[in-house]
């Protein structure tokens, strides 16, 4: 990735495609590095909620574990919704697990392996996209068919003065419209540019090395320290993207539910 | 100046936004820690807003880390 001293952060992102070429109907539909980590993440979840839910009455510490994560899960949409969003709470729980663990995966340190590197799955626009627009569509769905027309009232908060409407409804409306993107976007950009840094101060630690000159030694040592760090510090911003993301989806769903 | 050098000069001051929202998401846990000090038992309960305040910060902040990338690998 780094030879001849040349720094190429975006390459860890290119989507390769494994075996053969297929396609439908003009659409490449090949199997890619990505689809394989999505099968991973998928692979990871079904194995750690299979081992924890054989429904001893006497937990484990596995089921433990699970019953943990659905708890908290739960947790935030009691908090944030009220009884009513118990029903909501298998999809925002599917929403927070898969970006969890496909965050976590993409932190998988594979790359000392020549020829492999983990693919964050959410790094990409498409995919953060996607689960944008389902949670998106789902407030959509859940705001008509349960308030039907009323759900407008949305856009218009309780107790302004009448002459502030035509200021407030086009503000509302505009900062409705962009909650897909805004969730879409700091999903993406939180797990890419985190993957850039790493992968920058990691080719500075393999450049100052292999430079052989004292300084490079120096700069590949603090380097190397920084990365622990930084390191650390993504292993936070793959939690906590995956919380806000969750927390973001039900603050959405609780203004379709219960229309502030 | 050619478009190549303004390119890298206008991505590294687009870059400068995200600092910006550095201060802002400083703001968000500097103030919650201080009332949290303050008001230990009601801390717990609004922890959902100190993550959507965080949340709105950083969002301006990759928005300006978005339009650096632009800059750079779209135009």
């Amino acid at each position: 990735m780094a030879s001849e001293g040349k720094i190429d952060p975006m390459h860890q992102f290119t989507v390769e495609r494994i075996g053969p070429k297929l396609e439908i109907a003009g659409y490449d539909v090949s199997f890619t590095n990505s689809a394989l980590w999505m099968l991973l993440a998928l692979l990871v979840i079904g194995l750690f909620m299979y081992g924890g839910t054989r429904r001893q009455l006497v937990p484990g510490r596995w089921q433990l574990a699970v019953e943990g994560l659905t708890g908290f899960v739960r947790n935030l949409m009691d908090t944030n919704i009220g009884p009513a969003g118990r029903k909501f709470t298998p999809f925002v729980f599917s929403l927070f697990v898969f970006i969890l663990v496909s965050n976590l995966l993409g932190m998988l340190p594979l790359a000392i392996i020549p020829g492999m590197h983990a693919f964050t799955t959410t790094s990409h626009f498409s995919i953060t996209g996607l689960l944008a627009i389902m949670s998106f569509a789902l407030v959509l769905i859940v705001g008509f068919w349960r308030h039907g027309l009323h759900f407008f009232s949305l856009f218009v908060p309780h107790g302004t003065p009448i002459y502030m409407l035509p200021l407030i409804i086009p503000i509302e409306i505009v900062s409705f419209l962009v909650r897909p993107f805004s969730l879409l976007l700091r999903l993406f950009v939180a797990m890419m540019s985190g993957h850039i840094l790493m992968e920058v101060f990691g080719s500075f630690i393999v450049n100052g090395f292999a430079s052989g000159s004292p300084m490079g030694f120096g700069v590949g040592i603090i380097s190397f320290v920084f990365i622990v760090g930084v390191g650390a510090l993504e292993l936070l911003v793959c939690a906590l993207q995956a919380y806000v993301f969750a927390l973001l989806t039900s603050l959405y769903l609780n203004d379709a539910i219960n229309l502030h | 100046m050619d478009l190549e050098s303004a390119k890298m000069i206008g991505a590294g001051l687009a870059a400068i936004g995200t600092g910006a929202a550095a201060i802002g998401v400083g703001f968000v846990f500097g103030s919650f820690l201080q009332s949290a000090l303050r008001n230990p038992a009601a801390a717990d309960g609004q922890q959902g807003r100190l993550f959507l305040g965080f949340a709105l910060a950083e969002l301006l902040g990759l928005m300006a880390f978005t339009v650096a990338l632009l800059i750079l690998f779209v135009f």
